[in-house]
């Protein structure tokens, strides 16, 4: 019988309560939209990234692959985004010479800076894989892809002990606005098998929409991250310098660095 | 304690009633935090869903032919409209899917802005959001799960009866009646329920969730065997989420034909009245 008060038919608790959740869900909301431009939890909300790529981490082995698939997977056409075909002069000549005159230069921390034409990069450890690319947007794609295995490109220019990173610069004017696309990964993800500077897709040389003349494959990470028109590897400790600071294109607007999600 | 022969009167029948603890602080915490989690993942969900609003079968996207798609397109009168096409049909929905006002302006999106986080399209803090939720509910989930299991209470609680699933019909026929017993236990409908939404829906949002991830693939190349490939799981995880906003519907409306104060107040303080067991089965058989 202690409870007894508690039984007694209240009808102002009762709206009470009623109103405080009408009031409350309302509130949620709204609530969300201006949590959603405060800095302060746009940056608690980006961080826990870090604890996805740490678990990630945890259960995926450095040498874990990525699925692959037959090749009557293929798709009929592979849905090319993002920039399809770099308006820069520049880049137009390059194309229109197919690529004879293309030097992709490998620099930053490391002990012996170089450059490699594209007939170069053919002639290095290769790998062909089909494999299925995931957009940020929610899409996949499958198609088969040919390049040099990255690990072993890096092994010749020497990185040094404190690079962490590899940024790809590209040719493309993402858009056709002001900055160029530029992407970065970690040497973890840099030196996986299936990592490849891709020079072909499906058989044949990889066309200017999805990326020529080579384009990064890294297939445990979504699509964003596999920049397109690759002119340059970077090596660096952190990316801090480096345009918006946050490591590649779209992760200086807002999306996650940590893109195995 | 009284004399009244029982159901002569209202009074009659409060005299009968106790106040019991029904839910623990465990489960009660656990129920508002997974509201308020469940509610962002939708909302955030929906959000990613926009970004490419539609849906197929198997590892990959055939984009000639998705078994759901939202869009806009400009109907006889030239006026732009909304449609949802579903395994080849296609419905109207300008308004709602496919087109809708957004800061007054019709725009094409996918779900419209009032049921999305953030309400305007924004992939990457929808992500942020949903990740960031996903991070406190599925370890919360997985808690909640093994305390289940593991406490005896939590077990009668879940786990029906025999008895209870032979009077299941019987039970089922009651509630569409909209009569409901106030007992301390869950009726074996309840159970049936509760244990497919934890051990099954919860689960299985989860782990189709965790199937869209490249590097999940990579780590737990299973997951793919078992829900057809990437994009398979991305539609039944499309599907786990509306089935638990059905869950949510069925869920508030049946709290608040039986008592939405006494139901209330039993997951927020965990006071519970019931008819006391004695002239429990009169209860049961009174209109």
């Amino acid at each position: 019988m202690a409870d007894r008060k508690l039984i007694l038919p209240d009808p102002r608790r009762r709206r009470l309560i009623t109103g405080l959740g009408a009031i409350g869900a309302t509130a949620a909301l709204t609530g969300c939209d201006s949590l959603s431009r405060n800095e302060q939890v746009q940056g608690f909300l980006d961080n826990t990234q870090w604890l996805t790529r740490y678990a990630q981490r945890l259960v995926a082995s450095r040498e874990a692959l990525a699925r692959e698939f037959d090749e009557s997977m293929i798709a009929d056409t592979f849905r090319a985004n993002g920039t399809t075909n770099p308006e820069n002069d520049d880049y137009q000549q390059m194309a229109a010479n197919n690529f004879a005159d293309y030097r992709l230069k490998v620099n930053g921390l490391v002990d012996r800076p170089a450059e490699f034409s594209l007939e170069q990069l053919k002639a290095m450890p290769s790998r062909t894989q089909i494999t299925r690319h995931d957009c940020v947007e929610g899409w996949s794609c499958i198609g088969q892809w040919t390049g040099a295995v990255l690990g072993p490109v890096l092994d010749q220019v020497r990185p040094k002990d404190k690079a962490r990173f590899v940024v790809f610069h590209c040719a493309d004017n993402t858009y056709g606005g002001p900055v160029k696309y530029y992407e970065s990964i970690d040497m973890v993800t840099a030196h996986h098998p299936q990592t490849l500077l891709a020079y072909g897709l499906n058989g044949s040389d990889l066309p200017v929409a999805n990326g020529a003349p080579i384009r990064l494959r890294a297939e445990r990470q979504l699509g964003y991250k596999m920049a397109k028109y690759v002119v340059g590897l970077e090596l660096v400790e952190d990316f801090a310098d480096i345009q918006g600071g946050m490591g590649g294109y779209w992760e200086d607007r807002g999306y996650e660095w940590w893109a195995g999600i | 304690m009284n004399n009244s022969t029982p159901d002569s009167s209202q009074a009659a029948g409060e005299r009968e009633d106790a106040v019991v603890k029904r839910h623990g602080w465990a489960t009660r915490a656990w129920h508002w935090l997974n509201a308020i989690c469940l509610l962002v993942l939708l909302m955030s969900g929906l959000q990613i869903f926009n970004a490419h609003p539609a849906l197929y079968w198997g590892d990959t996207s055939h984009f000639d032919s998705p078994l759901l798609a939202m869009g806009a397109f400009r109907g006889p009168d030239g006026e732009p409209q909304g449609a949802v096409r579903v395994l080849g049909h296609q419905f109207t929905t300008t308004g709602v899917f496919g087109l809708s006002d957004l800061d007054g302006e019709p725009t094409q999106r996918g779900f419209p802005s009032w049921a999305t986080l953030p309400s305007s399209q924004w992939l990457g803090m929808g992500r942020n959001w949903h990740f960031t939720t996903a991070w406190i509910f599925a370890p919360s989930l997985l808690a909640y799960l093994l305390y289940t299991l593991i406490s005896r209470r939590r077990r009668r609680m879940i786990f029906p009866t025999g008895t209870q699933l032979k009077t299941l019909p019987a039970t089922i026929w009651h509630h569409m009646r909209f009569r409901f017993d106030h007992e301390r236990d869950y009726n074996g409908l309840q159970k049936l329920t509760y244990i497919l939404v934890l051990f099954g829906i919860l689960p299985l949002v989860i782990l189709t969730g965790l199937t869209m991830s490249p590097t999940m693939n990579a780590a737990w190349p299973w997951l793919l065997d078992l829900f057809g490939g990437r994009q398979s799981a991305r539609t039944i995880h499309f599907l786990c989420a509306f089935a638990l906003l059905a869950f949510f519907v069925v869920h508030i409306l049946l709290v608040l034909v039986s008592g939405v104060f006494n139901n209330l107040r039993s997951m927020i303080t965990g006071g519970y009245r019931i008819k006391q067991t004695p002239t429990h089965t009169e209860h049961r058989t009174r209109g």
